[in-house]
């Protein structure tokens, strides 16, 4: 995969555990244009090992002198968004992946309904430009914990304070998903990015509602969950590889030096999918890309975030 | 390769001619003996110098005559280019990426001056200059994909992504090997790749599809494909059929080497940035059977996979009518020898 080399040029606390990064392109010229809802993969070089972690571009999909991305501090973090806080000064250089858009909007779409939990505004501030562009017809609704975590709630009060709705959690403020999608007119497209349990109810309210599956957009990045070690047979190149509990199949793969395709590495996009040949445990589907039946079949494994509880997996790699 | 521009005809009095160099730089598509259908994707990287993969987008000897054979297809159909409105994102992407591309890689040729949004475009060989505002539909003679659409060869499909699916949005097509673009504009990827034998049920098309939702920025693919065309023709629409149907009744085991030509289309993938868009490129090259046959390998080589091929796939590229011909005239150059893998020419 290509790759671009930039450099940061600012950083910013905007909120509770929320850093800003301001990125150039580390030799001068103009970074890729992108669509609104794209992210980039930050490959972070710490001692012994290499994170790689998928946030989304904030900034202006039009403004190719520099990229914008937020990134919360996770309290059960396995290590980058550590590493980001920690490690990344103003003037490092990082690796990262052409912008990938995995949760773009809809062109067709009438309405464009967009529902931001917490840090889950960062893609929609993408969009939003590009929505303000295109006069796209839209209304966005935010919730967040209280104000000290509401990252970009001023600066969307400047921007489009008339389309945007907040929703401060420590006022007793909450979004009501049936209302807010009861009153939507036909054509809407609705959009739901933030914590998992938001996310889910907000995609259970819409299809309860009977709103058509491809009108209903979402997105997560899922980091992988730790687990206990077991060893990896690749049946092709005749290697055994450990996996380490707080290792997921594709970085210890990398870290061996095997050629495993991957994309999003937040278990949404599928392109690291891989063929199961045989184990002598259960497999532990954590994407959101397989199928159930694909899934019950134990035949494919999403390398990314998922994993086994096994002695050993084999696989057609 | 030098780009010294031909002055020639894809109908008609039919002029068009490969040069020595242009045969030699010819995509012959056969490694092996047999052909099977697949996807056969791989990266789009740079071909060795003068390869029609040198660059991302290839320009060769025929490329003033192309351009104006596409210009007279247009004008007596102009539904040939056809853009959904949604698509104008794509549109000013394809713009881009087309005159970036010429002019990095063709700088005697093409030219490209930014000043912020107010841009100036030349292309020389077709002695076109033209300034404009990027975005600014108003500042160009007409629509950004018509424009550079009319000065690229080959054809090209805008694909929308939505609905877990790729929409053929947009197209400019004018040397169709008998399909439509007014059939098509709109369809979704399993729509319009339907009628292809041998392959729905290998379930091809479905790994196809999702590998090409996953495609990234600077990281294009392409493949090839092929068929046949009687006469030097860009434009075998089914619109035009009864300008080009019954020439395939013409071909004799005596001028099959003057009037067969295999048709062979480079196609390419490109992620567009500010609309997500797929640009799917379709360039034509054709070769008759004589000129193929200045390579006695190749001749050989597409003597056994003409003389071979499954029956279904002999009906799909449409070349029943002539198949035995042309494998009879080919079999003067094939002695049954081992020629190994590969597709070079000797």
């Amino acid at each position: 995969m290509s790759q671009l080399q930039v450099k940061v040029a600012s950083i910013q606390d905007v909120s509770a555990g929320v850093r800003h990064f301001t990125l150039v392109d580390a030799h001068g010229g103009e970074l890729p244009a992108f669509s609104g809802g794209s992210h980039i993969v930050v490959t972070m070089p710490a001692p012994g090992r290499t994170y790689r972690n998928a946030y989304s571009l904030l900034s202006s999909p039009e403004d190719r002198a520099h990229y914008e991305i937020a990134v919360h501090r996770q309290p059960q973090s396995r290590g980058g968004s550590i590493y980001m806080h920690e490690e990344v000064k103003v003037g490092s250089v990082l690796d990262i992946s052409y912008p990938v858009n995995l949760f773009a909007l809809s062109r067709v779409a009438k309405h464009h309904l967009l529902i931001a939990g917490g840090i889950g505004i960062t893609p929609f501030m993408a969009q939003i430009h590009d929505l303000e562009r295109l006069g796209g017809d839209y209304s966005l609704h935010y919730g967040f914990r209280s104000r000290e975590h509401a990252a970009f709630a001023d600066a969307l009060k400047g921007r489009v304070s008339q389309r945007a709705v907040c929703y401060d959690e420590s006022l007793g403020q909450r979004m009501d998903f049936d209302a807010l999608l009861r009153a939507q007119p036909l054509g809407t497209h609705v959009y739901a990015c933030g914590p998992q349990g938001m996310v889910e109810a907000l995609v259970s309210t819409a299809r309860a509602l009977g709103w058509p599956e491809h009108h209903i957009h979402s997105e997560q990045f899922l980091a992988p969950p730790v687990g206990e070690p077991f060893t990896l047979k690749l049946s092709k190149s005749e290697l055994e590889i450990t996996v380490q509990g707080d290792m997921s199949m594709l970085e210890a793969l990398e870290a061996a030096g095997v050629d495993a395709p991957s994309l999003c590495r937040g278990g949404a996009c599928g392109r690291c999918e891989l063929e199961v040949l045989g184990t002598d445990g259960e497999l532990q589907h954590h994407d959101h890309y397989l199928s159930d039946a694909d899934k019950a079949s134990g035949r494919k494994i999403m390398p990314c975030v998922s994993r086994a509880k096994c002695g050993y997996l084999e696989l057609n790699l | 390769m030098s780009l010294a521009f031909k002055q020639e005809t894809f109908r008609d009095d039919y002029t068009f001619r490969n040069s020595p160099e242009a045969i030699r730089r010819f995509p012959f598509p056969f490694p092996e003996d047999q052909y099977m259908y697949s996807v056969n994707i791989e990266p789009h990287t740079p071909g060795p110098k003068g390869a029609v993969t040198e660059f991302t987008l290839d320009v060769d000897e025929h490329y003033v005559a192309e351009c104006r054979d596409k210009a007279i297809t247009l004008e007596q159909d102009p539904g040939r280019c056809a853009s959904l409105p949604h698509m104008m994102d794509a549109e000013w992407d394809f713009l881009e990426f087309t005159m970036e591309s010429l002019a990095r890689d063709y700088p005697e040729q093409f030219s490209l001056s930014k000043n912020g949004k107010a841009w100036t475009w030349v292309n020389r060989p077709l002695g076109l200059e033209q300034s404009f505002v990027f975005g600014d539909v108003a500042t160009l003679p007409m629509g950004p994909f018509e424009y550079m659409g009319r000065q690229v060869q080959g054809d090209f499909v805008l694909l929308d992504q939505r609905e877990d699916t790729l929409f053929a949005d947009a197209g400019i097509v004018t040397s169709q090997a008998d399909w439509s673009l007014a059939f098509n504009v709109g369809m979704s990827w399993h729509e319009w790749h339907g009628p292809v034998p041998q392959v729905t049920k290998l379930g091809v098309m479905d790994r196809a599809l999702k590998f090409l939702m996953s495609l990234q920025q600077a990281n294009p693919v392409r493949r090839l494909n092929w068929t046949m065309t009687i006469n030097p023709r860009l434009d075998t629409s089914p619109e035009n059929y009864p300008l080009w149907g019954g020439d395939r009744n013409k071909v004799t085991e005596q001028n099959a080497g003057e009037l067969a030509h295999l048709r062979v289309e480079l196609q390419t993938l490109f992620r567009m940035p500010r609309s997500n868009a797929i640009v799917f490129s379709i360039r034509c090259y054709l070769i008759s059977m004589q000129e193929m046959a200045t390579y006695p390998r190749w001749a050989k080589r597409f003597h056994r996979v003409l003389r071979d091929l499954h029956p279904d796939l002999v009906e799909y590229k449409g070349i029943t009518k002539y198949q035995q011909a042309v494998v009879a005239w080919l079999s003067r150059f094939d002695d049954g020898a081992d020629i190994g893998t590969g597709t070079q020419p000797e």
